[in-house]
């Protein structure tokens, strides 16, 4: 299998599971990590986590949200913001035709949706990005509105939460790309300097321009259970090394081994986790809320 | 002089530099005819070698930035400064032989110098790791970064790397995370900072040196955020087209000036630095003094914040509504 396929499997394998909310009850699913025939029922009342082995499947932004953030405590900012083709790239697919089809598959306008919540009654600035949306690489419009939250974070004196899904910069813009990785790191340290808090959730898969970016530099580090997290994707570390990889290698598991993150906590219990930390590091003196 | 390695395109250059070699050398190379024949010949090798070189594909470009004779680094670190002293390791791991860093002096000014070095020779190549840097070697330049604005001396950078390194000791040690702490600490890097690309500019791994004041490209470098074969083969699905790659990618010099990422583009002889490192050498320092002088009396805060403001500002998006569209070409 090569590096795309494995990318194109992991696309699919999220869009999937985005779809599923089209999908009406009483139809049985088959994970697609163990195999076994779930109830549709079943996995939207385990947080889209398969009770038999449970793989985490990709979430749609707004079930993210919906898991994650209060009840209807959710607005979103810059909406508006959309991608254009500054360098008409013309791969073997051209751009525009690959913006076009995450439109329609994903009914977002890019790979990351921003805003303003409260987790258990604590405002927050949130941004979950979207993996079925060109792989959630990082473009000019991801890096201006990551980059928008933490300075909004600012002005509101607001803890940042942001969970991650990415397979790195996106290609397809080039160097504009690369420099939002410096963009967003500059964003995040300024917010950073003012003494805000940043909790960064990784989850299956966050990698490259991303995680070398704005979801490394938080505060505290959180990873979803069994996601992919890593620098390089393994097919080009296969290639440098010519052999395979060990088990588990660039698991959540292994970088917690490694004291890459603070902690790995299940889809369940990430709410009440995220929001004991915004109460124990997130206000201080300020007390916004 | 004949080349050990030249490549495909530069070949008609190379052959007629090679009979001229001949010719010269021959015992009878005085007489009138064969000096007219070699004297036409030179003639030749100049309209030759404007036409190989003067209108280089990008693909051609990348493969000038690899040349295994370019002049790396430490050309520069003996030719443009001196005093040099250099500070090693990152004080948790190791001493990453890929990025080399320490105080220097250059036109009479302190600074604090880091940059990747391929290394020259088999040997050097393997010891620098090809200028590919582990997170130890990230950790050791944000170690000197902020010993730099600890102690007020200017930042200068020379990026030269295909990319951060990608194995199994990298990623447990936290490369991507290593990358991200240098743009951090270069973002809000209290002295000025000046970087030179002088060949590849590969992605993150380059970034981590970049995030600058003044950013100055070799006419034949790259800056990349994907390197043309792994483009090629992520979609393309072909390793072969990364020609193709390159081009869509807009990675030269002269295309991230009209992309407004890069600041000045410094001249290469014919056929690539390599062929005249010397005056390369002498030129990159021209342009860091010249940036130096300007930058040096800019108060801290204003600096931080024309840097915060010069990577704030990149990006190409169209926002508002649909049917009054506002596009923000930035600097496009």
């Amino acid at each position: 299998m090569s590096f795309t396929d494995w990318l194109k499997g992991r696309e699919q394998k999220a869009r999937g599971a985005a779809d599923k909310r089209a999908v009406p009850d009483g139809i049985w699913s088959k994970c697609a990590v163990c195999g076994h025939i779930i109830f549709q029922k079943e996995i939207l009342s385990n947080y889209h986590v398969c009770p038999e082995c449970g793989h985490h499947f990709a979430l749609a932004p707004y079930e993210r949200i919906s898991m994650l953030l209060d009840d209807g405590s959710f607005t979103a900012i810059d909406e508006d913001l959309r991608p254009q083709d500054p360098l008409e790239f013309d791969g073997r697919k051209p751009y525009r035709q690959s913006l076009n089809n995450a439109i329609e598959t994903t009914g977002q306008r890019e790979a990351i949706v921003t805003g303003f919540g409260r987790i258990d009654s604590h405002r927050v600035a949130f941004g979950v990005m979207d993996f079925a949306f060109i792989a959630g690489s990082m473009g000019s419009v991801v890096g201006e509105k990551v980059t928008r939250l933490f300075e909004a974070a600012m002005a509101e004196q607001t803890p940042v939460i942001t969970v991650a899904g990415s397979g790195g910069a996106r290609m397809q813009e080039g160097m504009l790309s690369l420099m939002q990785m410096a963009k967003t790191a500059a964003a995040v340290e300024r917010h950073n300097q003012a003494g805000l808090l940043y909790i960064s959730i990784f989850t299956n898969p966050t990698s490259g321009g991303v995680l070398a970016s704005f979801a490394s530099l938080a505060d505290i580090l959180i990873a979803e259970p069994k996601a992919f997290v890593g620098f390089a994707g393994p097919r080009v570390i296969e290639q440098t090394l010519n052999e395979t990889l060990p088990k588990g290698f660039q698991t959540s598991a292994s970088m917690l081994e490694h004291g890459m993150i603070d902690m790995i906590v299940a889809r369940s219990a990430l709410k009440n986790t995220t929001a004991q930390l915004i109460a124990s590091l997130g206000y201080k003196e300020r007390s916004v809320v | 002089m004949s080349r050990r390695f030249y490549m495909d395109f530069e070949r008609p250059v190379v052959e007629l530099e090679e009979r001229l070699e001949e010719l010269k050398k021959h015992p009878a190379a005085h007489q009138p005819d064969i000096a007219k024949e070699i004297k036409f010949l030179e003639a030749q090798m100049g309209r030759l070698k404007k036409r190989v070189y003067s209108n280089l594909t990008a693909w051609q470009k990348v493969q000038i930035s690899r040349h295994p004779e370019r002049p790396p680094f430490s050309a520069y670190l003996d030719n443009i400064f001196h005093d040099f002293i250099e500070l090693h390791g990152d004080r948790s791991f190791g001493d990453d032989q890929a990025i080399v860093g320490g105080l220097a002096k250059i036109d009479g000014r302190a600074v604090m110098v880091v940059g990747q070095e391929k290394g020259r020779g088999t040997h050097g190549r393997l010891k620098r790791n090809f200028g590919m840097a582990h997170p130890e070697g990230y950790r050791k330049a944000g170690r000197l970064y902020k010993l730099a604005g600890k102690f007020g001396l200017p930042l200068v950078t020379f990026i030269d790397t295909p990319g951060a390194y990608a194995g199994i000791g990298a990623e447990e040690r936290g490369q991507a995370g290593a990358i991200a702490e240098c743009l951090r600490t270069m973002s809000s890097l209290p002295v000025p900072i000046v970087t030179v690309n002088i060949g590849e500019g590969g992605s993150g791994g380059a970034l981590a040196l970049g995030v600058t004041d003044r950013f100055f490209m070799l006419e034949n470098a790259y800056y990349s955020v994907i390197t043309p074969e792994g483009c090629a083969a992520i979609l393309w699905q072909e390793k072969e087209k990364a020609p193709e790659a390159a081009e869509a990618l807009r990675l030269t010099a002269d295309q991230l000036v009209q992309l407004g990422i890069i600041d000045g583009i410094i001249p290469e002889p014919l056929g690539g630095a390599h062929r005249d490192p010397q005056t390369v050498a002498r030129q990159v320092g021209d342009s860091v003094i010249k940036a130096l002088g300007e930058l040096s009396p800019v108060p801290a805060e204003q600096l931080k914040q024309a840097r915060y403001d010069r990577f704030r500002r990149i990006g190409v998006f169209s926002e508002g509504k649909e049917s009054d569209e506002r596009a923000n070409r930035s600097n496009v």
